[in-house]
């Protein structure tokens, strides 16, 4: 059997419902994929899109940013401005060439424990199917030393 | 170059446009007092210098070294070494010394892409035989070798370690003389110098501050390109939905382009403690969209934001005009040769 | 146990065991033994339960031996015990924002069976809270006190509660109603069910008592504009609507409204069943008594001519008032109680039971009117010619509830006055067929089953089966003249039609229209179908999420009287609770500006859902009004210099946090 790989999820979750939501499934007993690793934040309007890219350069797979549903938001509209955050940061990600199955925004109440586990199942998938991001050594090419010992394109005639 | 016992003074270029060496220049008669101070050890811009000259110089040789440019190729890498260690203080001078500025926007694309831009398939070509640069060739007469092209566009502080930043594409004279002033200073009267890694030559506030345009409370609901619009003058950019960077952007300019009526590009990097600027700067940006609101269902929320941020024109080229090397991402994954989705 | 010898910040990480519901899953002790090896870390221990006192004791310990500055609990959420684990560091002398907790049970233990991945998870999740908690701050709890003047908004028989109760408690109270009268919708209702007593009678000693109280300033015909401020200090504006009657002087005779030559529709009070004069009082027993003048409708106001009121007004100076403008009042209030009550569902919405079309289909409000014995009809059930008594009725279940095309949920009281009403007719119309539609029939509540097998026993048909359509398209003689009511009985598994004279519609108790907008002017939640969100669906029903915000009565979801009054009574204590207490400490997590960096950009400026940020047009800088800022972050996050920090979630916190979970696949350094 080969070793399946397990991609690291960083999610972001507000205080008083997807963090809670996360609590509820866990009380409730229900199974999921124990790659969600989370940080609190007070609000989804907390989050930084800095954090998000700091998460993705850091070596996380995916990042999941889960809030309280729009109109339900603690503090009013914290979470319409992290939906506008995340349309944009998608757009430039996309340029960036991160799939949009790696950053994913989703909405759960504090009664959504489901919502949220089956959230987290299904990001896990994607992940998998699509492979480790490892922006150090995949992208920057850091794993071994300088990318001056990179190949070089040979002569090619067209 | 007279009195050996001066201090001396070196500038080189990489991956730049040249514009650093002619705001060094354009401080205008005070370039007589600069070359009072110093000895020109190193300046091919303006003086005939080989690579032999700068190598047998003992080490710490050069007092100061404005290193401009970003690091494109393996030419730059090598001589960012060379004069590192010929040099007691190195200066990244301009954007993309420090943070890519440019060159760094190629951080978008493959290095193959870039190569098939310059050298395939581009109208102005004549190239019928599709010959790509290659780091070495056999001619009849032996090898010829050039340098080699990096995928990856880096800043100067990725390769070399660097005592000083000035930012600015190109820094502002008035900016260059204030630091030259600083290190003429400690060099002859023995004043201290800003701790090492210090960005120099900037204030501690966004261009906003500088900007004499009347700002207002924003909320956007259309991005033009600067040639839709003329816009309001002596009304904040931003707000009218010209993209400005300033914001976002370390003052020291005095807010040059949004003063007449252009938006700022960013070539100042971010605010000291900002990790990303982009990234701070997509964040304020999209804050004030003037679109979605709580009672909105979910598609429609999204649909109307979308319908807003797609009139923003190539957001990654805009918000890491300059900063693309030094952001948190620094370039990006492109589906590129190995043929599994990363970079080649 | 693994101890360590560090230059900076000594932390003290603690993992728990909580029984074996974390043991059983993540192996504590690895954590523990590998927390010991982590940077900064001076004390690791793992222990049965660090909640019980012996656990809490084990840090408090190590904070005054050891001399640990930082404190980090790896162990259920910090929902639970987050408070308990601050107050251990507090005793010990450690500030409590020193602490940070870390989930390993909720997140962990009990999401996952595979031991390695949840150990391994455990340790990401504690590195990530040492790596965050060295870079915590020490802060200080904001005291804020409480202003002991309450708001309570609506003047239903929730709202009617929370007043009596606080006014009776001996705190000021303002009552913002903003229909002429209080009284809400059971003011409306005839007998209440299942014990039958009169509404009016019930109801009408409150309404006197609340207009007479010395401590309840009662504002009707008044609606709240704006709400500015924060638990124990909001500041509330409300517009007092023109009456064109001076309150002051009005003695309520009533002559005036005796004069008034015209005549309008009721579509409030008598729900479209009867007339009110254009200068009215909604109901006889109306509190205040004074009336006020439709302005829309007054023919003098339209013509300049009329004034009837104003001449036969026996009071001296005259009541009425042509002049009387609109009033704003700015409240101080440290507490809001909102009470503002349901909306009847539009039956029209479902044209296939013809409500609208065909005359003798009613809602239930209509018939409630109807058989008050103070209503257009005097009591009397008729048809819509007033006249004609049915001989037969079909009363109609769940219209516009427990249906996906309108409303998901069960309205709750429903069947309960359906049940009411059969009844009302058989002691009216004593030889009437009553026909009662259900698709199930809910009666749990003290004496309601009781009040349902009563019913069976009066010769109720009980039809269970959803109502497919009303209509008059008779199809044999006997339904010629009559509405149809089709119907499946699924008891017998047959489609039935039932002719009947009158039918009334049991529609579904929705949201307030509007409610939204409310939600939004208190920044506290309502959920998809508009009603108030509770902080707590069990725990916490009458608090909102947002500090000194309440609710009461069916404004948070259908329910009956006695549980609105219930409500009402519990929003009163928890009001009354915070008064008594003077002050309340809130969460030092706020948002500040860094003055001196700040480039007044003003991106930052309508960020604020509380408006919690100023700027100075003088040295063009914003700042946050800290008594305002509830900490949300947002500001924090959109400010494009980086210069306002949010307490307690710094980026340097936020950002070593997220190396510190992704300490096993983060490169060794990471260039910037
Ligand atoms: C046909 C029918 C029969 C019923 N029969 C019974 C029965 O027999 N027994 C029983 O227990 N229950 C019965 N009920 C249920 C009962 O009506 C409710 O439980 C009760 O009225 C709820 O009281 P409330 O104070 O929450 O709301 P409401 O009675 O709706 O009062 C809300 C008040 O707030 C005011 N308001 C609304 N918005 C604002 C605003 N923005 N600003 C200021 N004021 C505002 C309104 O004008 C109103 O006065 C019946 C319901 C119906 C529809
Ligand atoms: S305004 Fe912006 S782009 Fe223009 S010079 Fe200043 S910092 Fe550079
Ligand atoms: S601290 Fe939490 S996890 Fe530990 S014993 Fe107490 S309840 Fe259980
Ligand atoms: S003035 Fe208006 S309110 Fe007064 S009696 Fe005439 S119509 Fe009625
Ligand atoms: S953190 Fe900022 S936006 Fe949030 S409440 Fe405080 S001041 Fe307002
Ligand atoms: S967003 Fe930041 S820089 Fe701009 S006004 Fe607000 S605090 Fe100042
Ligand atoms: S508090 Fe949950 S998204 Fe704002």
């Amino acid at each position: 059997m080969t070793e399946q790989f397990e991609p690291v999820i960083v999610g972001f979750l507000c205080n008083w419902c997807s963090y809670r939501a996360a609590d509820l499934a866990g009380t409730a007993r229900i199974k999921y994929a124990p790659n969600l690793r989370s940080i609190r934040t007070m609000c989804t309007g907390r989050v930084d899109p800095q954090f998000i890219l700091k998460a993705l350069r850091d070596g996380a797979d995916g990042v999941l940013v889960a809030g309280c549903h729009p109109g339900e938001c603690h503090y009013v509209n914290g979470n319409i401005k992290a939906t506008r955050r995340f349309v944009l940061l998608r757009k430039v990600l996309n340029q960036l060439g991160v799939e949009d199955e790696r950053v994913q925004l989703l909405w759960a109440s504090a009664s959504e424990g489901i919502r949220l586990a089956e959230k987290v199942d299904e990001m896990t998938e994607a992940l998998r199917a699509l492979g480790p991001l490892n922006w150090e050594e995949k992208v920057l090419h850091r794993n071994n030393g300088h990318e001056a010992a990179e190949a070089i394109a040979v002569l090619e005639e067209v | 170059m007279t009195n050996s016992e001066k201090p001396k003074l070196a500038m080189y270029w990489s991956a730049s446009c040249g514009g650093c060496e002619i705001s060094v220049l354009n401080i205008h008669e005070k370039i007589l007092t600069v070359d009072e101070v110093f000895d020109v050890a190193f300046f091919p811009c303006i003086a005939d210098f080989k690579v032999k000259d700068v190598e047998a110089y003992p080490d710490d040789h050069i007092t100061v070294c404005l290193w401009n440019g970003a690091i494109r190729n393996s030419e730059g890498e090598e001589m960012a070494h060379l004069l590192r260690k010929k040099s007691q203080f190195m200066v990244a001078f301009g954007s993309c010394a420090y943070e890519g500025c440019i060159p760094a926007l190629s951080n978008l694309t493959s290095k193959e892409a870039t190569f098939d831009t310059v050298y395939k398939n581009n109208p102005t070509l004549d190239n019928p035989k599709g010959f790509i640069p290659t780091t070495s060739v056999q001619v009849p007469e032996g090898e010829l070798t050039i340098p080699e092209f990096y995928n990856t566009v880096k800043s100067l502080d990725q390769v070399v370690d660097v005592d000083y930043y000035l930012p600015g594409c190109p820094p502002e004279p008035h900016q260059i003389w204030a630091v030259l002033q600083v290190i003429v200073g400690a060099l002859l009267e023995g004043a201290p110098l800003p701790p090492k890694g210090s960005i120099v030559g900037v204030t501690n506030v966004a261009v906003c501050e500088e900007c004499d345009l009347k700002k207002d409370e924003k909320t956007i609901t259309r991005f033009y390109r600067p040639y839709e619009i003329v816009p309001e003058a002596s009304v904040c950019l931003l707000e009218q939905g010209l993209m400005c960077m300033g914001p976002a952007t370390r003052g020291g300019c005095g807010a040059l382009c949004p003063e007449v009526g252009i938006g700022c590009r960013g070539c100042y990097g971010p605010m000291p403690g900002v990790e990303d600027q982009g990234g701070k700067m997509l964040s304020a940006i999209a804050s004030v969209i003037g679109a979605g609101d709580e009672t909105m269902e979910d598609d429609e929320l999204e649909r109307e934001i979308q319908a807003v941020v797609d009139t923003i024109a190539d957001p990654a080229g805009t918000f890491y005009r300059f900063s693309m090397a030094h952001s948190l991402l620094q370039r990006a994954k492109v589906n590129g040769s190995n043929g599994k989705g990363e970079a080649a | 146990m693994t101890e360590k010898n560090n230059n900076q910040e000594k932390v003290g990480v603690y993992v728990c065991h909580c029984g074996t519901n974390i043991s059983k899953v993540v192996d504590v002790e690895e954590v523990a033994k590998w927390a010991g090896e982590q940077p900064n870390v001076e004390v690791s221990r793992d222990y049965k339960f660090m909640c019980s006192s012996l656990g809490q004791e084990l840090i408090e310990q190590d904070i005054k031996e050891k001399g640990l500055t930082r404190i980090v609990c790896a162990s259920c959420s910090p929902h639970m015990h987050e408070k308990t684990f601050r107050n251990a560091c507090e005793r010990a002398g450690l500030n409590p924002f020193l602490f940070e907790m870390t989930n390993i049970r909720e997140h962990d233990s009990w999401i996952t069976d595979d031991k390695h991945a949840a150990t391994e998870k455990a340790k990401s999740l504690v590195r990530g809270s040492i790596d965050r908690v060295v870079h915590h701050e020490p802060l200080d709890e904001i005291p804020v006190e409480i202003n002991p003047n309450t708001l309570v908004v609506g003047g239903g028989i929730a709202g009617i509660t929370s007043a009596l109760e606080l006014a009776d408690a001996g705190y000021h109270v303002y009552l913002v109603e903003r229909e002429p009268s209080i009284g809400g919708h059971m003011a409306q209702l005839d007998k209440t069910f299942p014990t039958l007593d009169c509404s009016a009678c019930i109801l009408t000693p409150k309404m006197v008592d609340v207009g007479q109280h010395d401590n309840i300033t009662l504002l009707t015909w008044s609606e709240v504009e704006k709400v500015d401020g924060y638990l124990g200090n909001f500041t509330v504006t409300v517009r007092k609507k023109a009456r064109f009657v001076n309150e002051e002087h009005c003695t309520g005779c009533g002559i005036c409204i005796e004069k008034c030559p015209f005549k309008e529709v009721d579509e409030v009070f008598e729900a479209g069943m009867g007339e009110r004069k254009v200068i009215y009082r909604p109901f006889p027993q109306a509190v205040p008594k004074y009336p006020v003048i439709d302005k829309e409708n007054c023919v003098y106001f339209k013509t300049g001519k009329c004034k009837a009121c104003e001449k036969f007004c026996p009071t001296e100076p005259n009541s009425i008032d042509f002049e009387q403008e609109d009033e704003m009042l700015m409240l101080d209030v440290g507490n809001i109680i909102l009470a503002t009550g349901y909306d009847l569902f539009d039956a029209k919405k479902i044209p296939q039971y013809g409500y609208g079309k065909l005359d003798n289909v009613f809602t239930s409000l209509e018939f409630e009117r109807m058989v008050n014995a103070s209503g257009p009809t005097d009591g009397k059930i008729v048809l819509r010619d007033k006249e004609s008594k049915p001989k037969s009725v079909a009363i109609v279940h769940c219209v516009g509830s427990r249906d996906e095309n309108y409303n998901k949920y069960c309205s709750k009281v429903c069947c309960m006055y359906s049940l009411k009403f059969a009844h009302l007719v058989h002691e009216r119309i004593p030889d009437a067929e009553i026909y009662d539609c259900y698709i199930d029939m809910r009666t749990p509540g003290k004496g309601y089953e009781e009040f349902y097998n009563r019913l069976l026993e009066e010769g109720t048909h009980f039809i269970r089966g959803k109502v497919a359509e009303i209509t008059d398209a008779a199809r044999i003689p006997e339904e010629e003249g009559k509405l149809i009511v089709q119907v499946e009985d699924t008891l017998i598994g047959r489609q039935r039609r039932v002719p009947v004279d009158m039918v009334i519609l049991s529609p579904a108790m929705e949201a307030r229209a509007g409610s939204k907008e409310v939600s939004q002017l208190f920044k506290m939640g309502c959920d998809f179908d508009g009603f108030f969100v509770e902080r707590h669906p069990k725990l916490d029903p009458v608090a909102t999420m947002t500090d000194g915000i309440y609710i009461a009565g069916a404004c948070q979801g259908p329910k009956d009287v006695p549980e609105s009054v219930v409500q009402g009574a519990a929003a009163a204590a928890r009001v009354a609770g915070l008064i008594s207490r003077g002050t309340v400490m809130m969460e030092p997590v706020r948002a500040s500006i860094d003055q001196d960096a700040c480039s007044g950009c003003k991106i930052c400026n309508n960020m604020c859902p509380y408006n919690a940020i100023t700027f100075h047009e003088d040295n063009e800088v914003s700042e946050v009004i800290t008594a305002l800022c509830q900490g949300c972050g947002t500001c924090v996050a959109a400010c494009p210099s980086g210069v306002i920090t949010g307490a307690h979630f710094t980026n340097e916190q936020l950002f070593s946090q997220i190396e510190g979970i992704l300490w096993d696949v983060r490169p060794e350094k990471t260039i910037a």
